[in-house]
């Protein structure tokens, strides 16, 4: 981190390096910070409109302070407590106008600044606000990333590809009805907590995959979104330590990364058997093997069941587990399938299962068990029908499935990819 | 403290069994008495058929009034309870025990509170 001896004057040559990298400093604590210092400020005020402006307003003011000024020891404190009074101007401003905020001048904050403990962070309750049941689940993933990931308007609006008013207006809508209804500010009682956690680490993951395989635009991957969804992860992670599923998706979302760099080559993406598997990162593959076997101890211990999102991690540490595809453990993957067919049945898992089936028992029991999955559309069924017909000599009908499979993804480099399969059948 | 709004919709048809009605009634009332015993009980009740409304209109420089619902849809209201908690989660809470007992989806509305 820079300090005040960093600082450049006019006489030095790297001015503008140092200015930029002052800049890229700021922006790595801001993104760092947003979250903490909104969901402090939304729980001292109980307004999160109140706390989304008062922090706007001491970012600025740390843009301008802080290159001139150097970086406050505690940027994090620094922010809230500045955030804090611009909150309190803001209040004293309105209430000058409108009687009925009188009462608002009587706020002090009288809560300790550090938080006590993880569970006591506030960042929990402003997640389960911004990912509350009753908002739309668009409107969910926009406030996270908006509240806690301290992107901008204008961010969250590139990377969904939707008009910045558009997303300035689900964003300011679902405030108002968080508001309106009286949406509490709270982490849900324990009773309800595993269904809310859930719908936390369903936006949480809808974020990766959105960036993972983005399914429209002209980027094959859009890698702002994957590391976003993995640095929220990482905060549930420090946030609820003993919930298995929130490891699990932590897991998942690392032992997917991991693989990023060898996903696409030359615009076009490669599967995971072609895969470079020098390529995969083994920092992010060995943080994801102790995760999972976390998970696989918690669960041994405490005769639970395990969730999707561990065992959707579980399948991923057996790929990155085989040093060459051919030796993957496709009995453990099918096995792994099986248990999920049992906690979450959706087609998708049963075309996955189909497809590691096809592994173990061969292509034409893949196909049967595919042909048995309700997904005619989606781009992976099609594409799983042609790769099995492919393999059982069935030309003709592969070449139809390819062009099928191309027809239903608009990423780029899916698409190349298919194109170039299909074309290596001769007519 | 917020007031909400739950509301039952009915499309006109004959929504219970004729066995059926005679539940419903005992499970709402048993609800009902539940409510005001916790506290959150404001009013609630159920309507008469749509057939039974008028509607009346003094916005002009005279009074229309016209048999039948303000506007046509396929859906009205057909009961209501009004209650106050402590915050959405409370009143969605309040709102599934309200869902099982009326056997019907139950809208959650906040009252504006300006």
């Amino acid at each position: 981190m820079l300090s005040r001896s960093d600082r450049s004057t006019p006489n030095e040559p790297d001015l503008l390096s140092a200015d930029a990298r002052v800049h890229a400093e700021i922006e790595r604590i801001v993104r760092e910070e947003h979250g903490r210092v909104v969901a402090s400020l939304a729980r001292r005020f109980g307004d999160l409109d109140v706390a989304e402006d008062a922090v706007s307003e001491a970012l600025l003011a740390a843009v301008e302070r802080w290159p001139v000024d150097g970086f406050p020891p505690n940027p994090g404190a620094w922010l809230t407590t500045t955030a804090g009074n611009k909150a309190i101007d803001r209040i004293r401003r309105e209430s000058r106008r409108d009687a009925k905020h009188q009462a608002a001048m009587m706020i002090t904050d009288d809560t300790p600044p550090e938080p006590t403990g993880p569970v006591e962070d506030d960042r929990l309750r402003l997640v389960f606000t911004c990912c509350h049941p009753a908002l739309a689940p668009e409107a969910r993933v926009a406030l996270t990333l908006r509240m806690l990931g301290g992107l901008t308007v204008a961010e969250i609006a590139r990377a969904f590809l939707v008009a910045e008013t558009t997303m300035a207006q689900r964003i300011t809508r679902a405030k108002a009805k968080i508001k309106a209804a009286n949406i509490p500010y709270r982490v849900p009682e324990a009773s309800d907590l595993s269904e809310r956690l859930n719908g936390v680490l369903a936006v949480v993951y809808l974020v990766f995959n959105e960036g993972y395989l983005a399914g429209s635009g002209d980027d094959p991957m859009r890698i702002e979104l994957t590391e976003e969804a993995i640095r929220l992860g990482r905060v549930l992670r420090e946030l609820l330590p003993d919930e298995g599923e929130v490891a699990g998706l932590l897991a998942l979302m690392l032992l997917t990364d991991a693989r990023r760099a060898a996903r696409f080559a030359g615009g076009e993406l490669v599967t995971l058997d072609e895969q470079d598997r020098g390529s995969w990162d083994r920092t992010l593959i060995a943080e994801g093997h102790a995760l999972v076997r976390e998970c696989l101890e918690r669960v041994a211990a405490t005769g639970g069941r395990p969730g999707q999102y561990q065992l959707m991690a579980a399948v991923n540490a057996v790929h990155t587990d085989a040093a060459d595809a051919r030796d993957t453990d496709w009995s453990q993957v099918v096995a792994l399938y099986d248990q999920l067919m049992a906690v979450a049945r959706t087609p998708v898992v049963a075309l996955n299962r189909a497809i590691a089936l096809a592994e173990l028992d061969g292509p034409d029991v893949g196909l049967a068990l595919v042909d048995e999955v309700a997904l005619s559309g989606y781009h992976a069924w099609h594409t799983a029908r042609a790769e099995l017909l492919r393999r059982l000599g069935r030309s003709a009908e592969a070449r139809t499935e390819y062009d099928a499979a191309i027809a239903a993804t608009e990423n780029p480099a899916e698409r190349a990819h298919l194109t170039r399969r299909r074309d290596q059948i001769v007519r | 403290m917020t007031q909400y709004m739950l509301a039952v919709h009915d499309d006109g048809s004959d929504p219970y069994a004729p066995d059926e009605l005679q539940t419903v009634y005992d499970t709402v009332d048993k609800f009902n008495q539940q409510l005001q015993a916790d506290g959150y009980w404001v009013f609630g009740g159920g309507l008469k058929p749509i057939e039974a409304a008028t509607t009346v209109d003094a916005t002009g420089d005279d009074v229309i009034t016209t048999d039948g619902p303000f506007a046509e849809s396929k859906e009205y209201l057909g009961g209501f309870w009004i209650i106050e908690a402590p915050d959405l989660d409370a009143a969605l809470k309040i709102a599934t025990e309200a869902s099982k007992a009326c056997r019907g989806a139950v809208e959650v509305r906040p009252f504006d509170a300006e």
